[in-house]
């Protein structure tokens, strides 16, 4: 809670005019002009920096008028009267006056939406301060999923004025019998951290629940808290509901930005590797920095390299200091630990992903160092505010690039940051599993009227463009399933009354529904426990965290891998453990659980591509990148901005294809595959691929450079966004990221119910597997509803669909083909990436094959 | 260098890596999953799970309809390619005993004019312990053909020419960092196992508890089903330790 040093406290009451003069404190602009807003009674986006008081603003209005409408004090038992009564004999009467004594006296006015728990935990703890200050007779309470059965009872039956809650508790209440009664007084809603939330399914969840709470409560407010984003509009237009036409939009509040971030890319003597994420070349002048500095947050991109990061770091740790690591995988009590570690300044750094990228103040950091390319120039400016939370001292920042492409990455990132440019993703259209997760929880709430809920659902702004037909076949998947040939009639789950209006069949359905809410689809994780080497059957052992199960699932009993900060070796897998023992190892066999999870931002790809077509800013980026620009357009062509180049070599014995699009690696994937469908029908015989960020290469056994020349190939044809047709519907047949997609949309849509209390060891005639799901509807019934959802979210999400075809569409015509007789520099980091990196490639059966040659090989030795 | 898939296919067409030999006799995993003894014309599918999916249905599951369609057009497929003269469900046919007095009238025809082309028996499983209702065929609790005993359910211990099913085997193994998984039979030259031939009937690992002690882990070989053709692999190189 940051405020300014200066006299004036126009607007507010008292109590809350003294609280502020008592410190010598007066409200922030954007504070007060929250505050306006709820005398218009409007709603209202608050964008500010990190720093800026965010929190106390958004909660400010709500205190003020909870106070003024405090018509009586609390209710709280008449004590003689009582004792009276009850000395009198006459029960009857005092239960009476008991149960009176009981009724509510508050009535829920504000509800907190946090996309943490733990945010919410922390603002409470927050909030109660200038409460307790100012004396306000104002109850807040949290309801999170570790919340008590009783309490989250009793915040039904009682509620407080203020709840700090998540999304998903919002769903859970809303299908409550008591929304109805909870709800009807709910004057505003704030919403924290929207920027982060808006862009997930949980988001659609949430803009959906919304929707509900404003039926609940006419005239209910909402005020959002954001930090900077591309689109302003689009948030202003989620808080609101839609006109059937055209659009409305919340008021929209701007703080003061803060001082400019002091940002620097890590002056280093050593020589930066041409390709690989571990940063390891850098890692004594991280060390160096963190001695230098009280706190300092390292920000990894993924878990892995955290892993290695920390393993990394404390190998050089001559001095002991205390350095934590923290990420999604490790056990919640130990991420608590360190939590409370930093709070209480006892440690000196933290090795961390995004868990730590929103907005808890677990204290006082004075630095933060990302490793590893930045991805997007705002989600870097928001980590980068974690250091300080004083908004008038510029948050101080290092970058460490792991390798070559990352430091143009990086001085792109640090540029943006100078201008200010945005790059926060576009929001999509709802998806239609959340949607119809929705409507069955609007159907355990209370009977609905499909015309009312459809109007009520298209009010939310992520579904404005839903039309009734899909939202009709939504609702008919709700009940049966909603397939072509209808089988399932007699075991709908909601069905219409004679009333018109549908409602669920019955007790179970609705229970089902509070056990699966939410739109967070967990990978299949397993539980590390760490047992002694050697043990033939190992039980019991430490409990480490837990890991991805398709991770583990690739490995061999013996193989070693990173987890925790140690080397360990895999013993065995039990149902849902995983048993391992330390290694001595220090280099573990297997490299990695996946490549970065955010693909750079388009804004940063097209300055990287500026910057490689730019001989003017090379010098920039420091002596060994300037010189292997230089080598690049010496040996083959450094692409203009909008260009394509393509190039084609021989290397032992292969011939390579190397493309640089810049779009991030899961569109790089995704053309990869199609690239290499394409050139095997045209006959260049190509056996795999590889993609990073920056570049694509394939390779294979027909001579390319020959084939283009002769005119047998043509790379116009083989780029042609043709490819987005059949080829991409062919592929996807046999994909196995669009089958990880089916299972979430699957999940959340309430085909495939999760795991819960009791069930996990649901014999397998219970169960059916995704992809098996997936194989028969596909066959049978592909334009089903499920299968379109998937379609939608694979466009954006791991398959990055739509970022392809804007390449395919960019490019068009202006591919650039050189004909090289070895590989050149800007090829190098790419190969280099061949063995180290997870191919995922699709190549299954070729792979089964060669599997099956080992075999035939050691049948024939003699 | 990695023969491309065409290449692979056209080569295991020469080798058929489905071939095996059990207690003597010739036989051949096909790629749909059945097991083919062409001396005796005699066509072999396990754990078909039919109308699995109404099953699960009625338990609030409301998984796509389609499954049972599915598995008879495969079924139908292999029977149309291989014309067998008779052909053995190794029981598990029926999801549950209530669905196949209950099977649509258009699956019972489907399935019906599969028989008629030839002898047909059921194996009784402990999803299907009695002989389906009104559609035909011989019904057994196990049947013995030549040297071989046909039954659901492997029984423990040495045994001679035993093909069951039951288990559902896939194998998975490591190649080059990536991991497959595939349904596999899986055969040791003594025992059998075929994999579930039901669109909705999942896999059960061969290195699971289940498998324990039923193969002879030097001699075990998986065969796992690819695309058009079937892969030989060692059980050891799937991690069946026995």
């Amino acid at each position: 809670m940051n405020i300014e040093a200066a006299p004036a406290t126009a607007n507010l009451p008292q109590p809350f005019t003294g609280w502020f003069a008592a410190r010598g404190w007066a409200p922030r602009r954007h504070q007060l002009e929250l505050l306006a807003a709820r005398e218009r009674e409007s709603s209202v986006l608050l964008i500010a920096p990190t720093g800026a008081g965010k929190t106390l603003a958004g909660f400010l209005p709500s205190l003020i008028d909870i106070h003024a409408h405090r018509s009586r004090p609390r209710g709280k038992a008449p004590e003689r009267p009582l004792r009276d009564l009850m000395a009198s004999g006459d029960t009857r009467a005092a239960i009476a006056a008991i149960r009176a004594a009981r009724r509510p006296a508050s009535r829920l006015h504000t509800l907190y939406i946090s996309p943490l728990k733990a945010l919410a935990v922390d603002i409470a703890r927050n909030l109660e301060v200038p409460i307790a200050e100012m004396g306000l007779d104002i109850r807040v309470e949290t309801r999170t999923g570790d919340t008590g059965s009783a309490k989250r009872q009793r915040q039904k039956s009682d509620p407080p004025d203020i709840l700090l809650t998540t999304p998903e508790q919002i769903a859970l209440l809303i299908a409550s019998r008591e929304a109805e009664e909870l709800f009807g007084s709910l004057k505003t809603v704030v919403l924290d951290e929207l920027h982060a939330l808006v862009t997930s399914k949980r988001g659609d969840l949430l803009a959906l629940g919304l929707a509900r709470l404003r039926a609940l409560a006419p005239g209910l407010r909402t005020v959002g808290l954001s930090a900077t984003v591309a689109d302003p509009d689009a948030l202003r237009r989620y808080l609101v509901p839609q006109p059937a036409v055209g659009e409305a939009l919340a008021d929209l509040v701007t703080a003061d930005p803060g001082a400019q971030p002091d940002v620097a890319i890590l002056a280093t003597d050593e020589r930066v590797p041409w390709s690989g994420h571990t940063s390891r070349y850098a890692i004594r002048d991280i060390y160096r920095l963190i001695g230098e500095n009280n706190l300092t947050l390292v920000f990894v991109n993924t878990r892995s390299q955290a892993e290695m990061t920390f393993q990394e770091l404390w190998a050089v740790n001559d001095d002991a200091l205390p350095i934590a690591l923290h990420h999604g995988s490790l056990d919640a009590g130990q991420r608590r630990k360190v939590e409370a570690a930093m709070a209480a300044g006892s440690l000196r750094a933290v090795v961390c992903t995004s868990t730590l990228d929103l907005g808890i103040d677990w204290g006082d950091v004075d630095q933060v160092i990302h490793v590893g390319a930045p991805k997007g120039a705002s989600r870097l400016a928001q980590r980068i505010g974690r250091a300080n939370h004083r908004l008038d001292e510029p948050s101080r920042a290092v970058l460490v690039p792991s390798n070559r492409f990352e430091v143009m990455e990086c001085r792109a990132a640090v540029a943006a940051l100078g201008e200010g440019a945005q790059d926060t993703p576009p929001l999509m259209p709802g998806g239609l599993d959340v949607l119809a997760q929705h409507i069955l929880g609007c159907a355990v709430g209370a009977p609905f009227d499909a015309d009312h809920l459809y109007a009520e659902v298209t009010s939310a702004a992520p579904y404005a463009a839903l039309d009734r037909e899909t939202f009709d076949r939504a609702l008919d998947f709700v009940a049966t399933g909603g397939y072509a040939l209808r089988a399932y009639e007699r075991y709908a789950r909601i069905r219409k009354r004679v009333d018109g209006r549908w409602r669920v069949a019955n007790p179970r359905v609705a229970q089902t529904y509070r056990l699966n809410v939410g739109t967070i689809v967990e990978e299949s994780m397993l539980k590390v426990r760490l047992v002694k080497a050697g043990r033939k059957t190992p039980r019991g052992g430490m409990w480490l965290g837990e890991i991805e199960e398709w991770f583990v699932s690739q490995l061999e009993p013996g193989d070693t891998f990173i987890f925790g900060g140690h080397v360990l070796s895999l013993v065995g897998i039990r149902e849902t453990e995983v048993y391992v023992s330390k290694s001595p190892a220090r280099d573990p066999k297997i490299p990695s659980y996946m490549g970065g999870r955010f693909p750079l931002s388009t804004y940063l790809a097209a300055r990287v591509r500026d910057m490689v077509a730019d001989p003017k800013q090379w010098k920039l980026m420091g002596p060994q990148v300037a010189e292997w620009l230089r080598l690049q357009a010496l040996r083959s062509v450094n692409p203009a901005r909008d260009q394509l180049l393509v190039e084609t070599f021989p290397r032992a014995g292969r011939n390579y294809l190397v493309c640089y699009p810049f779009d991030g690696r899961l569109c790089h994937q995704t053309l990869g595959m199609l690239l290499t469908r394409r050139l095997e029908r045209m006959g260049a015989r190509p056996m795999g691929f590889v993609a990073s960020e920056y570049a694509l290469a394939v390779w294979g056994l027909g001579d390319l450079s020959l084939m283009i020349e002769l005119d047998r190939l043509s790379l116009a044809d083989l780029f042609d966004e043709d490819m987005l047709g059949d080829d991409l519907e062919a592929w996807l047949d046999e994909s196995s990221l669009f089958k990880r997609t089916f299972r979430t949309c699957a999940t959340i849509a309430g085909l495939i119910e999760r795991r819960h209390p009791g069930k996990e060891k649901t014999g397998r005639q219970m169960t059916v597997s995704s992809d098996l799901i997936y194989d028969v509807l596909r066959s049978h019934e592909p334009d089903h509803i499920l299968l379109q959802a998937t379609r939608n979210d694979a466009k954006t999400g791991q398959l990055d669909i739509g970022r392809l075809a804007a390449m395919l569409s960019r490019t068009r015509g202006r591919i650039v083909h050189k004909a090289l007789s070895r590989v050149s520099p800007l090829a190098m980091p790419v190969l280099l990436d061949i063995g180290r990196e997870f191919i995922a490639g699709e190549a299954n059966e070729e792979l089964l094959a060669e599997a099956a040659d080992d075999l035939i090989r050691e049948a024939m030795r003699p | 260098m990695n023969p491309t898939l065409a290449q692979v296919e056209e080569m295991s067409a020469q080798s058929v890596t489905g071939m095996l030999d059990l207690c003597g006799e010739a036989l051949q995993v096909d790629p749909s999953g059945a097991l083919w003894w062409p001396d005796e014309r005699l066509l072999v599918v396990a754990d078909l799970h039919l109308e699995k999916g109404v099953s699960l249905a009625a338990r609030g599951a409301l998984i796509p309809p389609y499954d049972t369609a599915a598995t008879l057009t495969r079924l139908a497929e292999a029977v149309m390619r291989l014309r067998p003269a008779r052909v053995i469900a190794l029981g598990d046919s029926f999801h549950d005993e209530r669905v196949s007095a209950a099977l649509p009238e258009i699956l019972r025809q489907q399935l019906r004019a599969l028989m008629r082309a030839t002898e047909w028996v059921w194996i009784a499983g402990n999803h299907d312990p009695a002989p389906p209702s009104d559609i035909g065929g011989d019904f057994a609790a196990e049947l013995a053909f030549g040297p071989l005993l046909f039954r659901h359910e492997p029984q423990p211990g040495r045994t001679q020419g035993e093909i069951a099913g039951h288990l559902h085997p896939a194998a998975s193994m490591t190649v080059r960092g990536r991991s497959l998984r595939r349904r596999c039979a899986a055969c040791d030259g003594a025992r059998m196992i075929l994999p579930a031939f039901g669109a909705y009937a999942g896999g059960l690992n061969l290195r699971e508890e289940a498998f324990r002690g039923l193969f002879d882990p030097r001699r075990l070989k998986a065969y796992m089903l690819g695309a058009r053709t079937v892969y030989r692999v060692a059980g050891r190189r799937v991690g069946y330790r026995g």
